[in-house]
């Protein structure tokens, strides 16, 4: 009973006083929505990145040639043979793929139209390892494959750019000086976690690359995807023994090469993010903290101001703790209602702004509801002390006063 | 008919030392049920004083205060505020109404504070306005209405709660005198009808003759009782 109508004195209180009431809770609506929205949108990148990285495919080691995990593969240290992927096939067990590559940049032709693109020569294990799906025609055929002829898959940008809403299939295309037969379109991926569309490149078996392109035998990377997660670190570990042998490696040489779990890249990318989300986070609180004792600031004048009013309730009969009670909810509403303005805001803002930043948006309700009980304790916090000295006026005192 | 409210040897002091000052000096009074009392004496002789410490508000410094047989003196500040909540009902020197509040919203402020439901909330209110003539100017603000209007107001809230006693500290202090005689109409029909004990501070002689009894006050003592008109017992 006293409690409903402490809430009824207080909205009514709010009411009269709507515009001082809105500037009042601004902080806490700047504060709620700006934690909101940075926590949301640090998320949504976080999230990006994990979808962008596991679209690399699944369970996936690159082994490349050199100690830098980054850039491209080698600096002065050997390049693979197709002799170390026959080894790795033959001693490693619990492979779901084994993927040599080579690629090299070169401008494609289709009738008038040209595109610079990238080359990549593989095996059939490519498309597995990289979860690839035909969109049309087929994948090479394993003679084809180990006769090195040239024939092509196309990714889904070089379809687009070259031959529009047309079939490609069974049509040449000339890469540099030769021309190759295209039997398949792959499904689009889009991008990739580091800005690179996955789309745009030429799929051509292994030895036609070496051959027409490069002109040797090297493999500078190979991708393997292992069939069951658990036994990532185990292949790991077995891949880094077998190159030190075959590479001829003494016990206290370092690697000549590296053997790179994309889980880790994915790992040490969305920790990044999310490091930056809480530091985001952090420094919007403090805004909400400002929030706070923006509303004690008017809640305390408030008091001084309506000592009169405090006074009359007093001697009409009010308790000290009803008056301590209208004061304190007049101060968790005004808190929460801030806080709900700012949800809602900060959503407008975090659906609009994840657009901008092509980053998916997800309704968080943890972050949501947090921020909305922590306005409403802002409000008990600071909207106590106040309270409190508007309860403990003298009524006689408070009467009196002008 | 029983004692409302009895004084012995009240006291009250202001100040500490040097700026000690005594307002009350031992003040015995005895008020009866059913009395209409206009209060009277010279600017600080301590008539407010009295005011505050029958209406609860204040706690005298020395002496023994009852009220209904209740030592006041004895109670805390909760057990006090629900005393007036209960029992008393105050028109105050400078109406003190609540500002940008309606008429209505002010006399039910009381009852809010009662507890009572909205809908009984809603006819006393409006009942307590009708009675003071102010049926019609219930969603008017004070800002609204002229002084004697919010007086009137004032009125209105002291008595929605159909108190056992009702204080007036200088009702008409601000009234014109014609308005300050259909004040005193007022609290003389509110006396008379629904016997509601009235105490009235006052400084006009001819609003003290609406009272049966005038109490005179100087140096913070009673200087002089007379009964203007007996008790209906
Ligand atoms: N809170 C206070 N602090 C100090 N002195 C006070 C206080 N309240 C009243 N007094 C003093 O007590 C004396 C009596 O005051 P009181 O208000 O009772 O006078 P009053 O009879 O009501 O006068 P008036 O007719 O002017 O209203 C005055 O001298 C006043 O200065
Ligand atoms: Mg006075």
């Amino acid at each position: 009973m006293m409690f409903w109508n402490s809430l009824l004195l207080a909205l009514r209180e709010i009411r009269r006083n709507l515009l001082r009431s809105f500037l009042t809770i601004l902080g806490i609506v700047i504060g709620v929505g700006a934690v909101i929205t940075m926590v949301t949108l640090g998320n949504g990148a976080t999230q990006a990145i994990k979808d962008q990285v596991s679209s690399l495919g699944s369970n996936l080691l690159q082994v490349r040639p050199g100690q830098r995990m980054f850039g491209p593969g080698g600096g002065g240290a050997p390049q693979f043979k197709l002799e170390d992927v026959k080894a790795i096939r033959q001693q490693i067990s619990g492979l779901a793929a084994v993927a040599p590559q080579v690629s090299r940049n070169a401008t494609v032709v289709a009738g008038t139209n040209n595109w610079s693109t990238s080359v990549t020569g593989s095996n059939l294990d490519y498309f597995t390892a990289g979860n690839w799906a035909l969109a049309e025609g087929r994948l090479f055929t394993p003679e084809e494959e180990n006769a090195g002829q040239t024939v092509c898959v196309l990714g889904a940008t070089i379809q687009k750019e070259l031959y529009g809403s047309s079939s490609p299939l069974g049509e040449n295309l000339r890469v540099k000086n030769f021309s190759c037969q295209v039997i398949g379109v792959l499904k689009a991926k889009g991008q990739s976690g580091m800005g690179r569309d996955q789309d745009d490149s030429v799929i051509m078996p292994l030895r036609a690359v070496q051959r027409r392109l490069l002109g040797s035998r090297d493999i500078s990377n190979i991708q393997i995807s292992v069939a069951n997660a658990d036994n990532i670190s185990r292949v790991q570990e077995q891949l880094t023994t077998l190159l030190r042998e075959r590479r001829r490696l003494g016990p206290g040489a370092d690697d000549n090469f590296n053997v790179l779990d994309t889980r880790q890249i994915a790992d040490a990318l969305s920790g990044t993010t999310q490091v930056l989300t809480m530091l985001l986070g952090a420094v919007a609180s403090v805004s909400l903290l400002v929030g706070g004792i923006g509303i004690m600031n008017i809640m305390l004048v408030s008091v001084t101001e309506r000592t009169r009013e405090i006074g009359i309730r007093l001697a009409i009969g009010a308790l000290e703790r009803e008056v301590l009670l209208q004061f304190l909810i007049e101060a968790v509403m005004l808190a929460a209602l801030g806080g709900l303005i700012g949800i809602i805001l900060a959503t407008g803002a975090s659906v609009l702004l994840a657009k901008l930043m092509q980053v998916p948006f997800t309704f968080n309700p943890t972050i949501n509801l947090l921020s909305f009980v922590f306005s409403a304790g802002i409000g008990i916090l600071f909207g106590y002390m106040p309270a409190k000295r508007a309860a403990r006026l003298d009524p006689i005192e408070a009467l009196r006063h002008e | 008919m029983s004692a409302l409210i009895e004084f012995h040897g009240i006291t009250k002091s202001y100040g500490q030392g040097q700026a000690r000052f005594q307002a009350l000096r031992g003040v015995d009074l005895c008020i009866e049920e059913g009395d209409f009392v206009a209060v009277m004496g010279p600017s600080g002789s301590g008539k407010s004083t009295s005011m505050n410490i029958i209406g609860c508000l204040d706690v005298p410094s020395g002496g023994e205060y009852l009220f209904h047989g209740t030592h006041v003196e004895r109670l805390d500040r909760n057990q006090r505020a629900l005393l007036r909540r209960h029992y008393l009902g105050f028109v105050f020197q400078g109406f003190n109404l609540l500002s940008r509040t309606t008429a209505q919203e002010n006399v039910e402020l009381p009852l809010l504070y009662r507890g009572e439901s909205a809908g009984r909330r809603a006819t006393a209110a409006r009942q307590a306005l009708q009675q003071v003539g102010l049926g019609g100017w219930e969603h008017h603000t004070s800002a609204e209405l002229s002084g004697g209007q919010q007086q009137r107001v004032a009125i209105a809230r002291a008595i929605a709660t159909r108190p056992t006693l009702l204080l007036a500290d200088e009702p008409t202090g601000n009234l014109d005198s014609q308005r300050s005689h259909e004040i005193m109409e007022l609290l003389n029909s509110l006396n008379r009808d629904q016997g509601i004990t009235v105490l009235m501070v006052t400084h006009e002689p001819d609003m003290a003759e609406y009272a049966k009894r005038v109490i005179h006050f100087r140096d913070g003592q009673v200087e002089q009782d007379e009964r203007l008109r007996e008790l209906a017992s």
